[in-house]
């Protein structure tokens, strides 16, 4: 069953399949308060006009592990972040959307570098590098990938 | 105030460049141990299911490196004087908004439950300074360790860019910084400061100093006085920390010092070089002389800066 989730094998040139982020209000919030960053702009959008911004934006953190999240759910729970480096742009502000995407760059054995957008209405939130180590089907015990 | 990163010498950042090298954080200790709890809660909001990071040997999604190290809103434990000072000094030039635009992490080893990290961080690098679409900043780059019992778990390279907004409306619409009073018996200060020297009054009847510039002496009546040039260091005797009321040219909170010169008057002025919560009685200062600009036209202020070391 696990190794139905985690069939992607990293192949370079590789497209990954979208993932759309709606960018709620509550997203940024919470992905702010999970990740311990209480700047007033992350969740006060009053605070956050007087600094100069339209209105509250998701924090580098949430970025971050959406990004994680992206290369994980694509490859499944036994692949193994290595690296994870990204650049901001564009902020995330409540009711946009964020469009993920990703292509393996290069594969050396088990790992692959993949380079990975997210792009929303103004531009480009995020860009990107991950390393991720994808173990072989056969290295992976069973209970391990499907528990 | 955000006229100062916009305009002539970067001599800011040639003092912020000072800091690069020098340690951001020293044996930070995260608040928590890894835990399940934080996992899920990160997980909920990422909305991340996978199976790696729940249930007996879960791992902490890499990603959420940085969190087991963040202060909350209990402040930054480990977080030396040296990164205080220079997010002090950018706070002070205008440089009050911060955003985060790189992060780059490395995970040699998982963080599971139970582990509990420490964490070192030095200042890398500062840049020259940069407008953006934002405003006009520096960005700081700074690189912790991040360890469990002494084993590297992971490196976070980080970078911020601190910055002076750019809007030109409220530019134009901040309120003229006051203008000293100037008349016949204060004039010969104001000349002084403009040539970047401090001058206190002297009695020529009894020789004791005055300030600030009066018509007579205070202690022996003589209309008569002369002038010694002070010799800028001095020691902060007083101060207050300004919250409330906000007054339109200043951002609160700052600290207003009353120092004591080495020659033994007392002046009120601001005292620069440290964040106003880190202002203290006695703290060494030197005098600065600081320009100022606005549709008003240019303004010379003596203020005080901290002694390095001290602070």
């Amino acid at each position: 069953m696990g190794s139905e989730t985690r069939a992607h094998r990293p192949v370079a040139g590789a497209e990954l399949p979208p993932l759309e982020i709606p960018i709620t209000r509550t997203l940024i919030v919470a992905g702010a308060i999970a990740s311990r960053d209480y700047q007033d702009v992350h969740h006060d959008a009053e605070l956050a006009r007087q600094k100069g911004s339209p209105d509250v934006f998701m924090n580098i953190l949430t970025t971050n592990g959406l990004v994680g999240r992206y290369i994980t759910d694509h490859f499944g729970p036994s692949a193994v972040l290595r690296k994870v480096a990204i650049r901001l742009g564009a902020p995330n502000y409540p009711g946009d959307t964020m469009v993920l995407t990703g292509r393996v760059e290069e594969v050396d054995g088990d790992t692959a570098t993949v380079r990975v957008v997210g792009a929303n209405a103004i531009g480009r939130h995020v860009t990107g590098t991950v390393t991720v180590s994808v173990p072989a089907p056969s290295a992976v015990s069973d209970g391990e990938a499907a528990s | 105030m955000s006229a100062e990163v916009s305009e002539g010498v970067d001599e800011l950042g040639a003092r912020l460049k000072a800091y690069e090298g020098r340690a951001a954080a020293v044996a930070g200790v995260g608040k928590d141990p890894v835990n399940a709890p934080m996992i899920r809660h990160w997980c909920e909001a990422m909305g991340d299911t996978s199976k790696a990071y729940r249930g007996p040997g879960a791992i902490a999604p890499p990603t959420m490196l940085q969190v087991w190290t963040m202060g909350g809103l209990s402040g930054h434990e480990g977080r030396t004087d040296a990164y205080d000072e220079l997010l002090g000094l950018l706070d002070e030039s205008g440089c009050t908004s911060v955003v985060a635009t790189d992060c780059e992490q490395e995970y040699p080893r998982p963080l599971r439950p139970g582990d509990e990290v420490t964490f070192d961080a030095v200042i890398e690098s500062v840049s020259d300074r940069k407008t953006t679409k934002l405003g006009t900043g520096y960005f700081v780059t700074t690189r912790m360790d991040v360890r469990v019992g002494g084993e590297l778990a992971g490196t976070h390279r980080f970078r911020i860019l601190k910055y002076a907004p750019a809007r030109r409306k409220s530019q134009a619409e901040r309120p003229r910084r006051p203008r000293p009073v100037v008349n016949r018996d204060t004039a010969g200060f104001w000349e002084g400061v403009a040539q970047h020297r401090l001058l206190i009054q002297r009695c020529t009847g009894c020789g004791t100093l005055r300030h600030p510039w009066l018509p007579g002496c205070n202690a022996c009546g003589c209309l008569d006085w002369d002038t010694v040039e002070a010799s800028g260091e001095g020691t902060v005797y007083s101060y207050v920390v300004m919250h409330h009321p906000p007054f339109p040219a200043f951002e609160p909170p700052y600290a207003v010092g009353l120092i004591e010169l080495a020659e033994g008057v007392r002046m009120v002025s601001n005292v620069v070089g440290v964040p106003y919560d880190k202002v203290r009685i006695g703290l060494p200062v030197r005098v600065e002389f600081r320009g100022y600009e606005d549709e008003e036209g240019a303004l010379v202020l003596p203020v005080f800066r901290v002694v390095e070391g001290e602070g």
